[in-house]
């Protein structure tokens, strides 16, 4: 009853569609690190306005040295699964090259639905009008240089010059 | 479903202007639907709709991944020729379903 009632509801309002996306990436596991390129590169294919603000740990997925080698946390991961669909022993997850082989094997899976790796999606991104940007003070904080970061990295900048890119009346901050 | 003429031929299209029958499909129509974007077709632009055609013939999933890497054109200059729209509005033009690829 409650949804037929947005429904009605929402009939009657005029569509805005949306014009710009502001995507926060604040962690680096692959799974954080792809949902904001998947949403990005997915926003800018839609002809959508996109920033995208890479901070802490989501460094990571622009820094040259390690967005190619992102990994998944296989000890307190719930929804981690055996091949197959059983669950995961936590205690598994913990043993020497348990991590990397699963990451490995995520990253493998997603080639095969030709999703690329992390350098590339980048460029697809950028490549469609999409713009990257670092924060400052995570980039201090690791002592990190612009040369350190993807050459799709337009600047490092502070989290006030990031809002002041989020402005207009359609536009949607997401933090990932 | 609905009914639309397009270059002189009535034709079965969705909801959103994709043709239902991409059998239908020839350049006249191709240069109608991409006018009422706003593109103005070349021969790179066919050459393009011609290889998002025969992958959809070929039921192979469509990327722009995929057409950066046909050696057609790149990424950057798919979206110069269909900007705002590298597959949505390729598609669109080439009478083929709208895709549902996220990437």
């Amino acid at each position: 009853m409650e949804t037929k009632n947005i429904e009605e509801k929402s009939q009657t309002i005029e569509k805005k569609p949306l014009e710009k996306v502001c995507i926060i990436c604040a962690k680096g596991s692959i799974e954080d690190v792809y949902a904001t390129l998947v949403m990005a590169n997915g926003a800018v294919m839609e002809g959508i306005e996109t920033n995208v603000f890479f901070t802490f740990f989501g460094l990571d997925g622009i820094t040259k040295k390690s967005m190619n080698h992102l990994h998944t946390a296989t000890t307190g991961n719930p929804a981690m699964k055996m091949p197959g669909g059983l669950p995961f022993p936590t205690m598994l997850g913990g043993l020497p090259g348990v991590e990397s082989a699963v990451s490995g094997m995520m990253r493998k899976q997603m080639e095969e639905l030709d999703i690329p790796p992390v350098d590339e999606f980048l460029e697809m991104i950028t490549a469609g009008g999409g713009t990257i940007y670092a924060c400052k003070l995570a980039v201090d904080m690791f002592k990190l240089k612009q040369e350190d970061l993807s050459d799709e990295v337009d600047s490092i900048i502070t989290i006030g010059q990031f809002y002041e890119l989020c402005d207009g009346d359609r536009t949607q901050i997401i933090f990932t | 479903m609905s009914v639309k003429t397009i270059a002189g031929l009535e034709l079965n299209v969705s909801d959103e202007g994709y043709l239902e029958d991409m059998t239908q499909w020839n350049e006249e129509i191709a240069n109608e639907i991409a006018n009422e974007i706003g593109i103005e077709l070349t021969p790179k632009h066919f050459e393009v709709l011609n290889f998002l055609r025969k992958k959809t013939e070929a039921k192979e999933p469509l990327t722009i991944r995929g057409v950066g890497k046909s050696g057609i054109v790149n990424i950057k200059e798919l979206y110069a020729l269909f900007p705002k729209g590298p597959l949505k509005f390729s598609s669109k033009i080439a009478g083929i379903p709208k895709p549902t690829s996220c990437i």
